[in-house]
């Protein structure tokens, strides 16, 4: 691999940057893996990237149908944080932030991970309880976390109109939150994972299990049968079909959640502004596109659309909060499948079938997680035995009664 | 935004609508004998097909009474919308 540095940029601009060499290879597919990832966003990669450099595990896939990172990881608001209210859930969202703090060197590939600060504006008496209760709750897990008072908060939003239809009556500060560039997560382990001899195969669609002895054995896929000792499925708001191939249910419905960017301008918001209540979730891209989070529609759909009426909805609140952006004109709007679960917390779990794990059900929340994501279920796919910061993700918690139940806590979680 | 046929009021938009997920999920008949486990599976897994869908619907901002509807989750297009007890619409994807 061409390692990125100052030095190969002076290189190749000499030859006017035609030398660059390919981030990663195309092979066509082995007969048989070791591992097989399903599914080729952040968490798949990272997934196949943590197995090839930690895990001594052998030779590893990824299949992926369409591109890489052309499912929720390059549709998302790329807003990363670790402030939730629950130990289970500071576990795996902390341990990813750490992950974060140095994976631009770690890969070799800058994820323009930006800690600049995040926002959770509360906007009535029952916001403040919230964030009264969970800030002094992610405080107590040693997790940064300061309460803002509005004065503060138009000290870092000057232009933020603090008494309107949505008064802003204080906020939740994490100074470590931020943003990642989301499409340089997928290709960053895309490459470093090819670089460990990982085969990365695009425009592979996986269209059955061959399961024998309830243990799964292979995949079928539209570039024919693959052999595989143990397989990981990643594939967000399709996770439903890929166990329904394999012959059970999940407690998961898929949803469409919308984004949309404006015309780009000069540096103006330079943290992020999360506001839950009202559906609005606002930064600044280092391109200078306003990006703003929308809420997920109310019906589940794989249309990959949405409603309309959502981003009217969105956009309301944004302009009370922010007159100054009332004339920008929105360039984008698209919508990705989020795999939702009742208590809004993920699946990280063994399944039904032996040797067949899932990732799945991060729902509306899930890119913040990557690093850490794919680094326990890498090791718990090598091992057979699931990673303790995974173990309390089980599918059997929904069997249980030992939900995670960030929904109730948070009312959303971008 | 879709178009929904209330079996009682008539086309209006979705808006006056709540959709509240999966329908003809028949609440277990012995409920004091199931186990955690059969509890778990009624209550929160569910078919989420990509496809056809079997979904409740309430007339939120109208009438108030719930019914079903069968909608194409790929298109969203609604294929019929029926009373509660009425017969399930048999409708090929
Ligand atoms: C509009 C929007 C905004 C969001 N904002 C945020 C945010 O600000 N912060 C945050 O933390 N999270 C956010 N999220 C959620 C986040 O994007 C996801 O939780 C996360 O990216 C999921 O990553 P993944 O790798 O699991 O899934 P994906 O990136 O969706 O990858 C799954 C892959 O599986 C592939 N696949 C599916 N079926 C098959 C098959 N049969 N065979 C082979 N491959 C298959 C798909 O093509 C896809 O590439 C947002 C999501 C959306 C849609
Ligand atoms: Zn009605």
């Amino acid at each position: 691999m061409e390692r990125y540095s100052i030095f190969s940029l002076a290189r190749n601009a000499i030859s006017h940057h035609r030398g660059w060499q390919r981030a990663w290879r195309s092979p066509d597919p082995q007969k048989t893996y070791d591992v097989v990832i399903i599914g080729g966003g952040g968490h798949g990669l990272a997934t196949a990237y943590y197995l090839a450099r930690e895990c001594d595990a052998g030779r590893v896939a990824v299949l992926e149908k369409g591109w890489l990172g052309g499912g929720n990881t390059g549709r998302n608001t790329t807003i990363v944080r670790s402030n939730y209210l629950w130990d289970e859930s500071a576990g795996i969202y902390e341990h990813a932030m750490k992950l974060w703090e140095k994976l631009s060197a770690d890969l070799n590939y800058n994820v323009m991970f930006s800690q600049r600060g995040l926002l959770h504006l509360a906007h009535s008496v029952h916001d403040m309880q919230e964030i009264g209760r969970r800030g002094s709750a992610i405080y107590l897990n040693g997790i940064d976390s300061e309460f803002l008072t509005p004065g503060q908060v138009r000290e870092m939003v000057p232009f933020i109109n603090l008494d309107c239809r949505y008064p802003v009556m204080g906020a939740l500060l994490q100074r470590r939150g931020g943003t990642a560039r989301h499409d340089a997560v997928a290709w960053g382990y895309a490459r470093a994972a090819d670089n460990l001899g990982v085969d990365i195969i695009q425009n592979c669609e996986v269209t059955g299990f061959r399961i024998e002895d309830n243990t799964v054995t292979g995949i079928e896929t539209t570039r024919g049968l693959i052999g595989a000792r143990k397989v990981g499925c990643v594939v967000a708001g399709h996770c439903s079909q890929l166990a329904e191939l394999a012959g059970f249910r999940l407690p998961i419905e898929s949803f469409p959640l919308q984004a949309l960017v404006s015309e780009p301008v000069k540096p103006v918001l330079d943290c992020v502004v999360m506001s839950g209540s009202v559906h609005a979730y606002i930064s600044q891209s280092d391109k200078g596109e306003l990006v703003i989070g929308a809420g997920s529609d109310g019906y589940n759909s794989y249309s990959q659309r949405g409603g309309f009426d959502i981003i009217e909805e969105t956009v309301g609140p944004v302009i009370e909060l922010y007159p100054v952006f009332s004339r920008l004109k929105m360039l984008r709007h698209w919508a990705g499948i989020v795999d939702v679960t009742v208590d809004r917390s993920p699946i990280i779990s063994r399944t039904p079938v032996k040797n067949l794990f899932f990732n799945c059900g991060w729902g509306t929340g899930g890119f913040k997680a990557t690093p850490g994501s794919g680094h326990v279920f890498a090791h718990s796919i090598a091992r057979g035995e699931m990673h303790p910061i995974a173990e309390p993700f089980s599918i059997n918690r929904f069997n249980t009664g030992a939900l995670i139940d960030e929904g109730a806590a948070a009312a959303v979680a971008h | 935004m879709l178009i929904i046929t209330c079996p009682w009021c008539g086309q209006r938009d979705q808006s006056e609508f709540t959709a509240h997920g999966e329908a003809h999920v028949a609440r277990p008949e012995h409920p004091e004998q199931l186990t955690e486990s059969q509890w778990g599976d009624y209550v929160f897994f569910r078919s989420n097909p990509k496809g056809v869908h079997h979904e409740r619907w309430v007339h939120t901002h109208g009438c108030r009474r719930w019914f079903n509807v069968v909608r194409d989750t790929v298109t969203d297009h609604i294929f019929a919308t029926y009373r509660p007890g009425e017969r399930k619409p048999e409708i090929k994807g």
